[in-house]
């Protein structure tokens, strides 16, 4: 895996982004009306250690979310998960689906 | 191939920057629903839709058109639908709705006209300044062109002399509510769900239900807005006996409406979970937001009625004269 430890903050530039709190412990995974196994929590430590590759490989989980909080209402770290997904929805419009613009 | 993303969310954004809506409906489907309620023109209070009831039979219809061509070679063509949207306006034409339909849905904000001045309130409607809040690009991560948008909506509030909103949809209470103050400078409303401001008034019901009924609480509502009591205590007022789903509340379960533009098929699958969870409970389901309505009506089976609260508490509160 690449790292780049300046990721977040160009992810950052669209909007917050804050998953420190995040302890790994599945309770949004667990809850997640699609189930979606890789959103939020492996997808945001990847995120910290700035492999934007599994960003941009993950589009199609990264749209999916319902955005719903039911993870965020049970999260025991308090993370802004419906949030982060919205920045990193905001950072692949802007850096691979070419809508900078939108 | 599945729905194409980059090609969807690019139109939805040129129809946002350029037609100020994510379906550009036109003015006369947008204020057909008031036509003889005569509404005060503006105000310092205005009844604002954001457009979302009259939006939901062009959804419905993109929703049925969608489903079709997911997983079929026919996505291949939208990027050009992209390209050619941008000189007309498609909305029209890949969302067809039948006059009825649209009337079906305008009756939900009629109902709630006649609640608020049951209720006494007074307020003003701003008919073709009326605008879509823009609640999709947000969800969506279009944030520049949503922050161009919420902008203009705030300088067409602060034309009109707008002070305080009511409004009808948790998309675009909290739109107004959370979003734009972070977005826009000096933005500044007193924004109320039609359910909270009702809910303080003292109603009575003059034909009280004497029926039961399950709730689906929205997620927007429940979880972004902490709307959770208003609708239980205008329902309870009512004569509606609820039972609450097991998940409901700050724990209730989304219906799928979030992702029918570019996922129908996974959509689908959460509105028929949420539709089993409910019929556990009860065949009558009450719902309180048009998008949950729909998502839900298009799931459920013919043994389970689908209500939007509005119908309930307009029977009870405002029952018209024999």
């Amino acid at each position: 895996m690449k790292t780049d430890p300046t990721f977040v903050d160009t992810l950052r530039l669209g909007g917050e982004f804050d998953a420190r709190m995040c302890m790994n412990c599945g309770v949004c995974t667990a809850l997640c009306p699609l189930g979606l196994e890789i959103l939020p929590r492996k997808l945001f430590r990847r995120v910290l250690l700035g492999d934007h590759t599994a960003v941009e490989g993950q589009e199609t989980t990264i749209f999916s979310c319902l955005l719903c909080r039911l993870c965020e209402q049970n999260c025991p770290g308090g993370v802004h998960i419906a949030e982060n997904v919205r920045t990193l929805r905001t950072y692949l419009n802007r850096e691979v689906h070419g809508l900078a613009e939108a | 191939m599945p729905v194409p993303i980059s090609a969807t969310l690019g139109m939805l954004g040129d129809n946002l920057r350029k037609r100020r809506s994510a379906l550009p409906l036109g003015r006369r489907v947008s204020t057909a629903w008031a036509r003889g309620l005569d509404l005060p023109h503006g105000g310092s209070t205005v009844l604002y839709t954001g457009q979302m009831w009259q939006m939901v039979p062009a959804i419905n219809a993109m929703s049925r058109q969608l489903s079709k061509y997911e997983n079929s070679r026919l996505t291949g063509l939208f990027g050009f639908a992209r390209t050619l949207n941008r000189l007309v306006n498609l909305t029209p034409l890949l969302a067809r709705t039948k006059a009825s339909e649209r009337r079906a849905y305008n009756e939900r904000l009629r109902n709630i006209v006649r609640l608020l001045r049951a209720a006494g309130v007074e307020f003003g409607y701003l008919y073709a300044d009326d605008v879509y809040a823009g609640g999709l690009a947000h969800d969506e991560g279009l944030d520049r062109a949503l922050e161009e948008h919420a902008r203009w909506v705030w300088e067409v509030f602060r034309r009109n002399g707008v002070r305080r909103v009511i409004t009808v949809d948790p998309h675009t209470t909290n739109m107004l509510r959370s979003v734009f103050p972070k977005l826009v400078p000096g933005f500044s409303l007193e924004v109320r769900s039609y359910l909270e401001v009702l809910a303080e008034k003292r109603l009575t019901a003059r034909a009280p239900l004497e029926r039961t009924a399950t709730i689906h609480d929205s997620c927007v509502y429940a979880r972004y807005e902490n709307v959770v009591e208003p609708p239980r205590t205008l329902l309870a007022g009512a004569g509606v006996r609820l039972a609450e789903p097991e998940l409901s509340g700050k724990m209730t379960f989304c219906c799928g409406g979030p992702i029918e533009m570019l996922f129908p098929g996974k959509s689908s699958e959460v509105a028929t979970k949420r539709i089993n969870q409910l019929k556990a409970v009860d065949s009558r389901v009450v719902t309180a937001c048009p998008l949950c309505y729909a998502n839900l009506s298009r799931a459920a089976p013919s043994d389970v009625e689908i209500h939007d609260i509005s119908d309930y508490l307009v029977e009870a509160y405002c029952p018209v004269e024999a």
